[in-house]
């Protein structure tokens, strides 16, 4: 399937009154159309800022995005919102992500207002009625408000208003977080049934492991701001070559008798993100750090077809 | 016959306004021995933090009401106890862990002084002694006790949990109760705190509540597992029983949403429906409307613990060939 | 008996209005509050004496007659006379419509006002220091002083004394209005908003405004109250309503010469403006209460 999105070098820095924040530093990949991509880092990695910038909602300090074969890197305002047809959101929390004084209704049919695509109200009621429809929300629903539905069903009215559109792209920053294990499950498998059926991209961002292995093609992994590893689902889960990335699969609790406990225990706490420079972002956590990680910004490197990984002493540390 | 730490006896609470009532716990009974783990696993809503906070003589009345039952910690009933006894006893024997670390520190007062204050609080010591106290406990949960003169927004989340263990911890309490400790700590450091737990858990034979809807976390660190379903323990049992043998199609069906970080799957299997509104709960079983095997006695009767193994009982009709009574 | 209160509880719910859920809670809420009902019915008189003072009086306001001028409250005068013989109970209806028009007007323009400055500043940050200051300008002269400028440079008259008390409680409400658009323009479900292509005045509109509402309703009341004690304060001062026509405050202050023998001329117009400014607060405090937080569940 052909690439539908590409981002090269793509950089968002703010700058604080501390100093300089990397938030996205330098990030490359490409995402084919109806695949899916998993982002995956713990908290202060960048991953929600870069599917903002993106997204245009943050504006990016460097680098490129390509969109279905168009440099949309620099756009105006008439561009993006034609743009914005095309690539949507899906918000991780349900509560906040809704406004509270809009019934479901309003808030799944706004896009359609927006950008005027139905010409009058019974074509508007029924696009409505018939998004509920795929997404599951029962049409008595239309005219509560998003307080008094649960967590699963506020979440599917967010599915639904990105999904109106018919975009071609969709972000999804956590979408399944917030969420009851048993709901979760429900959610995801609506959201692997309309890829399947509609063909949509993701990009999945989430820090929870079980599940971005179970929805994702290809997965990346972000510690403070840069790309450590990236590879596809199952050889990730297999074997990863980044000290982190074996950290962090590590560390996922399993839920089964007796599961060996090889925990990998990372020393200390996430550095501070601000002027950290060029460096190794993990080595003051990494047992194998060598005095020139503290120096020295790794290169990423392809070490397996497909596999990719920043990290001075990957070799090294995999017996490759 | 040792007596049990702890003996919850078919406890019933309700939240009662003038709009309605909230069933929130209806008939949640369990033990817990000296130095043992138990996990109150359930989805939001089961009612596992009202049942936490009743152990602490903490459901705020009004709304609040306990309509029936007991709990014994040490031979006596906390729902008989005056305040001043419960005060007594909150932070010395009986010490809660809350999910969310970043409120649950006084931000204008440092961590010392927050540690120290249990100390005194249940400690006719000098000050002094109290503040070396405090040293050793920030140490012991691994953070340097030069900063026990930071304010709690000088600490990351992890190390804010740490304190918050290191004051529930102080007075070296016999029972602690975790609510979702580490739910909302990233996942590296989440092990890192329930190494800690584990770990101290061990020093100080501390007995333990672990709320969470985490199974993961369960399988690391709890003993027995009782399963929380709309204000029910639908099943209990040790980590063994309902890790390998599990009985209950409620236990069950959580399991299988599960998404599996060892096999691929193609689709996740659900549990059709949501968890009952506890204000308008279903009659017979709690359960009935989302299970695959109900029959009509699981429509009209409230169902009994069965007995499927020693020490692991199951409230499902399933299994009514062995009758035993509740826990 | 679990199953008839399951289904009784299935009928409330089909009986309540699919609509407008959101104020049907708001106003059950309100109701329980028994003091902020009480402001309202209190309220709701004076509106209902203001409108229907033609068909209520048994007088002109201006009705003159020296014979029974300075009557004590008695059966035909139920609040008595003054020293023209006018008719108190007359006057103080009548008055009512002043009271109650400017109090209505002047924080109409206020909010008006207040939300266009306060919307600006909060949105582009640009434009927020120099708006901010320019209130603060008028913040930081003393309300009553900057009326009597206002009136003193326009001349006296209704329109002018409106024009006056709003323009002087414009920089509270542009603070609230700002303060709560910061807030909520910060609030993932704008950004959601932005997401699905949404321009700067459609989320204004839409978005923010709507969930500025409570703050902004309840400092209305509240300053409904302060208008018109302002209102009454400068006409006794002599900046307000001209004579004859029946303003509480100058009717407060033609009585003061009297105040020792016909007490009644100073105290109920007094009482009246007392009623009206207390309704209002309860009412606002009321609102607040039930307002914010606005969502229950």
């Amino acid at each position: 399937m052909p690439e539908l999105l590409r981002v090269e070098n793509l950089k968002k820095y703010f700058y604080t009154n501390q100093g300089l924040l990397q938030a996205v530093d330098d990030i490359t990949f490409s995402v084919n159309t109806g695949d899916t991509l998993g982002i995956v880092g713990e908290s202060g990695c960048g991953k929600s800022t870069l599917g903002r910038v993106i997204l245009h909602l943050h504006d990016r300090t460097d680098g490129k995005i390509i969109f279905d074969g168009e440099d949309i890197s620099d756009v105006n305002k008439v561009k993006l919102k034609k743009l914005r047809k095309d690539m949507q959101i899906i918000f991780q929390d349900p509560y906040s992500s809704l406004d509270p004084r809009k019934t479901v209704g309003d808030i799944i049919g706004e896009p359609l207002k927006i950008y005027k695509l139905t010409n009058d109200k019974n074509e508007y009621v029924k696009k409505v009625k018939g998004m509920m429809d795929v997404v599951g929300l029962a049409m008595r629903t239309m005219n509560l408000y998003p307080h008094e539905l649960d967590g699963g069903r506020r979440q599917r009215i967010g599915i639904a208003r990105a999904l109106i559109l018919e975009p071609k792209l969709i972000i999804c920053d956590e979408p399944v977080s917030a969420l009851d294990v048993s709901i979760q499950a429900q959610i995801l498998n609506l959201m692997m049934t309309l890829q399947k059926d509609h063909g949509f991209t993701y990009l999945f961002i989430t820090h929870d492991l079980s599940v971005v292995k179970h929805i994702s093609d290809d997965i990346m992994v972000m510690y403070l701001g840069q790309m450590l590893e990236k590879s596809d689902s199952a050889s990730l889960f297999k074997h990863q070559y980044h000290p982190y990335t074996k950290a962090l699969i590590s560390a996922i609790p399993i839920p089964k008798y007796n599961a060996p406990d090889n925990q990998i225990i990372l020393k200390g706490e996430i550095t501070s993100p601000i002027n950290m420079g060029d460096v190794c972002r993990f080595a003051p956590r990494c047992i194998y750090a060598k005095p020139n990680c503290f120096n020295e910004k790794p290169k990423m490197e392809e070490v397996r077809p497909n596999h990719f990984v920043k990290c001075h002493y990957t070799r090294e540390i995999n017996n490759l | 016959m040792d007596e049990k730490l702890l003996e919850v006896k078919d406890i019933n609470i309700h939240y009662v306004t003038e709009d309605e009532t909230v069933y929130a716990v209806n008939g949640i009974g369990f033990t817990l021995d000296e130095g043992e783990t138990i996990g109150l696993v359930g989805e939001t809503g089961a009612g596992k933090t009202t049942t936490a906070l009743s152990i602490m003589g903490l459901i705020p009345d009004p709304p609040g009401k306990i309509i029936s039952g007991s709990i014994m910690f040490k031979g006596q009933d906390i729902f008989k106890m005056s305040e001043k006894q419960l005060r007594s006893i909150r932070g010395d024997q009986i010490s809660m862990v809350f999910q969310d670390p970043m409120t649950a520190l006084n931000p204008v007062l440092t961590v010392g002084k927050q540690i120290e204050e249990v100390i005194l609080l249940h400690n006719d010591i000098p000050k002094a002694e109290a503040k070396k106290r405090t040293i050793e406990m920030l140490e012991m949960v691994g953070i340097p006790g030069k900063r026990c003169d930071d304010y709690p927004h000088q600490f990351s989340g992890g190390m804010k949990q740490r304190v918050v263990i290191a004051i529930a911890l102080a007075c070296n309490p016999k029972l602690l109760i975790a609510d979702e400790p580490t739910t909302a700590l990233d996942v590296t450091i989440q092990a890192q705190v329930l190494e800690l737990m584990k770990k101290l858990r061990k020093e100080y034979g501390t007995a333990m509540i672990m709320i969470t809807h985490d199974l993961g976390v369960v399988a690391k660190i709890c003993d027995r597992v009782a399963i929380v379903y709309a204000g029910e323990i639908v099943e209990i049992g040790s980590n063994k029983d309902i890790f390998v043998d599990r009985k209950h199609p409620y236990t069950m069906g959580l399991f299988n949403s599960l998404p599996d970080i060892e096999n691929d799957s193609k689709e996740l299997h659900m549990i059709k429906g949501l968890m009952p509104d506890p204000v308008d709960l279903p009659n017979g079983c709690k359960f009935n409307p989302r299970c695959p095997y109900k029959t009509e006695i699981c429509e009209n009767e409230k169902t009994p613990f069965y007995e499927v193994a020693p020490g692991h009982q199951v409230r499902c009709n399933k299994f009514a060939l062995r009758e035993v009574q509740n826990a | 008996m679990m199953a008839e209160k399951t289904s009784s509880k299935q009928q409330k719910e089909s009986k309540r209005t699919q609509n407008n859920r959101v104020r049907n809670e708001t106003w059950h809420r309100f109701k329980k509050n028994k003091l902020a009902v009480t402001g309202l019915i209190v309220l709701c008189i004076f509106i209902f004496a203001a409108i229907f003072a033609d068909i209520i009086v048994p007088y002109g306001y201006d009705d003159q007659d020296p014979d029974r001028a300075m009557l004590f409250p008695n059966r035909k005068f139920i609040f008595g006379t003054d020293h023209l013989g006018r008719d108190v109970f007359s006057r103080l209806v009548y008055g009512s419509r002043y009271s109650l028009m400017i109090g209505f007007f002047a924080v109409g323009i206020s909010v008006i006002l207040g939300t266009i400055f306060g919307v600006i500043a909060a949105y582009y940050p640009k434009l927020d220091n120099i708006i901010m200051r320019i209130m603060d300008l008028f913040m930081s002269i003393p309300q009553m002083l900057l009326a009597i400028c206002i009136i003193t440079s326009l001349g006296p008259g209704l329109f002018n004394l409106m024009l006056a008390v709003g323009l002087s409680s414009t920089p509270q409400f542009a603070r609230v209005v700002r303060a709560s658009v910061l807030s909520t323009k910060e609030e993932e479900f704008v950004e959601a908003a932005r997401a699905i292509g949404g321009n700067d005045l459609q989320i204004i509109i839409h978005h923010i405004l709507p969930n500025s509402l409570a703050p902004l309703i309840v400092q209305a009341t509240l300053a409904m109250a302060r208008s018109i004690i302002s209102v009454s304060a400068l006409s006794f001062l002599g900046f307000g309503i001209e004579p004859p026509k029946p303003e509480w405050g100058a009717m407060l202050s033609a009585g003061r010469s009297y105040i020792r023998t016909q007490w009644y001329l100073t105290v109920i117009p007094g009482l009246a403006i007392m009623a009206v400014v207390y309704s209002l607060n309860v009412m606002g405090d009321g609102l607040r209460d039930c307002l914010d937080p606005r969502l229950k569940k």
